[in-house]
């Protein structure tokens, strides 16, 4: 096993590497001259040419991309062209919400998409059955900042249950450990904090995670089809074990290996879909920071995002590899 | 001695095949709603300035966020814009983003996935490098970030939502055809002096399009949403062009209250994208023989 994880360690780096280079060309080729745009629309010629200059612009691209990946590696994305912060800084202080709302958002749709996919294969054909599965077919063909749109209309505006937008009462924030408002929370025994966290995350969350959830329930109940027609568990049928006990002792763990890879590649379209679910409600996270930096041209700030969230999503992919190496005992460690 | 075989034979067995999935096809009830429900918005595509009982761009500021109502059917937007005649229209936009975008990524796809599994070697470890690099990235971010770089914009937006799926085809096709290159009528044809191309068009590809076309009819509805995506972002199509994600976008500041405002535009998308859902899911059913068992 170790020697797969380092195997699969080193492929890691390349794929880091090539992730590197499309975000490097596609902000390089693509967005025109970046001292002009960092001087903006009354510099002049002179003040555009030194700029490149001393940024280095009038360099081959290869040796652009050498210095572009030097300086990855010592942590230095640039500055924000807006906020005149370094882009790490930046970043770091916007991580923590994303994350957040995305594993929020991770749990409901495993533990909603999971049961609903058992029980909906469990009672094949029925009417909850059927329901499920026009909820699934609704929740990946309904756009997430719809559904975002819709829920605040319903259970804030109207039902006046929860929160609009925001991550927490104002004045409530918990003193800064990691970030994580939930966790931090906890850390200090900070309940009314917990509990107001808890209340913003709800429809965010939930919004966030429809698609997932309806993936999740589908592939949950086409795994449980397939192993409810094997032979070892018509032989626990008749070796007269419960119900109950047959589904979970023997069908759900054999059926949910598949599933555990589909939750894991769901994390990264959720840090994808927040994005959307973070403009909607207002969530101080890495999406609204994208979108803001995109509309205000603030390409190193773009940059370093985009580049974060791929690499988030590329070592989730690589867990979940392991994990369903570790899970599933067919996999040789090769 | 050779074997002639008639091109009526040829042409009955063809017919025979398109019938045997359009019998599967047909029995699949589900699909067969989506297909019509289709068939209903290209009709309103094609005949949207007849459909619209306003001009979807005329601002009128006396109507402006007024309810549904006889006069308006949907409401009025912020402008006082019939939200009626700018989903029609909006549906043209949607329809063409989707089968431009999944164009343009089914013929770059086609092309990159053939050259990799036909050639090989270096070729094949190039473009398939390539194509894992861009699969690092969640769709929608890599296509804001090619947003971000190429600027706002309908086309830019179908270039943007088209180069993103790109990896997708290719891999398809690559499969395929290193599946099928090393098959002896792939030997004949080379043997008899057809180029590489003449092999891959004529030989290599009818062997790939079941699994492209399904691929690309559910494409065409992520294309659709992504499209609705950068729209509401405020980074595809631009005002006062009536794209239902940057109705979407503009109306999210009255949502208090007008919630109409963003009700129907949602609606529009969600039955568009669910239409394709259907069809692709039923095209998959009929044309895998997996499927059929």
């Amino acid at each position: 096993m170790l020697k797969y994880i380092i195997k699969r360690l080193l492929m890691l780096i390349p794929v880091l590497l090539g992730v590197s280079l499309i975000v490097f060309l596609i902000m390089h080729l693509f967005t025109g001259d970046p001292a002009a745009l960092m001087l903006g629309q009354h510099a002049t010629e002179a003040q555009v040419t030194a700029l490149r200059e001393s940024l280095g612009l009038n360099e081959p691209l290869y040796l652009q991309f050498g210095k572009f990946l030097w300086q990855l590696l010592h942590g230095d994305l640039g500055r924000s062209l807006m906020s005149r912060r370094p882009v790490l800084d930046d970043l770091l202080a916007c991580f923590p919400a994303t994350i957040e709302l995305a594993f929020f958002s991770l749990l409901i749709a495993t533990v909603l998409g999971v049961t609903v996919g058992v029980i909906a294969a469990v009672k094949r054909y029925s009417f909850f059955d059927y329901l499920s599965m026009i909820g699934a077919l609704l929740g990946v063909s309904m756009p997430i900042f719809w559904l975002g749109l819709i829920l605040i209309i319903v259970f804030a505006v109207n039902l006046q249950w929860l929160p609009v937008a925001g991550r927490i009462e104002i004045g409530l924030e918990p003193a800064r450990i990691t970030g994580l408002y939930l966790m931090d929370s906890l850390l200090t025994g900070n309940w009314e904090a917990f509990f107001s966290a808890v209340r913003h995350l709800i429809l965010p969350g939930t919004a966030l995670a429809a698609y997932s959830m309806a993936i999740i329930a589908r592939m949950t109940r086409s795994t449980v089809l397939e192993v409810l027609k094997e032979d070892y568990i018509r032989t626990a049928h008749a070796k007269g074990l419960a119900k109950l006990r047959v589904i979970y002792h023997h069908a759900l763990k054999n059926a949910l290996i598949p599933v555990v890879t589909v939750i894991g590649l769901q994390l990264g379209f959720l840090l994808g879909g927040a994005v959307l679910t973070e403009t909607v409600f207002s969530w101080p996270g890495l999406g609204s920071l994208t979108v803001n930096a995109i509309l205000a041209s603030d390409y190193p700030v773009v940059q370093g995002s985009v580049l974060l969230v791929a690499v988030v999503f590329v070592v989730v992919n690589l867990l979940v590899d392991l994990l369903y190496a570790y899970l599933d005992p067919r996999i040789h460690y090769q | 001695m050779s074997v002639e075989i008639s091109p009526q034979l040829l042409r009955r067995n063809k017919t025979s095949l398109w019938w045997e999935f359009w019998d599967d096809f047909k029995r699949n009830r589900i699909a067969l709603l989506g297909l019509i429900i289709l068939g209903l918005l290209l009709i309103v595509a094609i005949a949207a300035p007849w459909l619209t009982p306003y001009d979807y761009q005329a601002s009128n500021m006396p109507q402006s966020l007024k309810p549904p109502s006889a006069e308006h059917w949907l409401g009025t937007d912020e402008l006082g814009r019939d939200i009626l005649s700018r989903i029609i229209y909006g549906t043209r936009i949607s329809l063409r983003v989707g089968l431009e975008a999944v164009a343009l990524s089914l013929l770059l796809g086609i092309l990159l996935g053939a050259c990799a599994g036909y050639y090989g070697g270096i070729t094949d470890s190039l473009i398939m490098r390539l194509m894992d690099m861009m699969l690092a990235f969640p769709p929608l971010l890599l296509a804001i970030a090619f947003m971000a770089a190429l600027g706002r914009g309908i086309e830019n937006a179908i270039i943007a939502i088209g180069i993103v799926a790109i990896p997708e085809y290719a891999r398809i096709v690559r499969g395929s055809v290193l599946s099928v290159k090393e098959n002896d009528y792939i030997q004949a044809a080379r043997a008899v002096g057809n180029h590489d191309f003449q092999v891959i068009w004529y030989h290599v590809l009818p062997n790939v399009m079941a699994p492209l076309i399904v691929r690309a009819t559910l494409g065409i509805s992520a294309a659709i949403l992504e499209a609705a995506a950068l729209g509401f972002l405020g980074l595809g199509v631009q005002p006062p062009e009536a794209e239902w994600g940057a109705m979407l976008g503009s109306g999210r500041a009255a949502i208090f209250s007008a919630p109409h405002i963003i009700t129907f535009p949602g609606i529009a998308i969600t039955i568009t994208v669910l239409a394709f859902n259907l069809l692709g899911d039923g095209l998959r059913d009929a044309l895998d023989p997996r499927m059929k068992q």
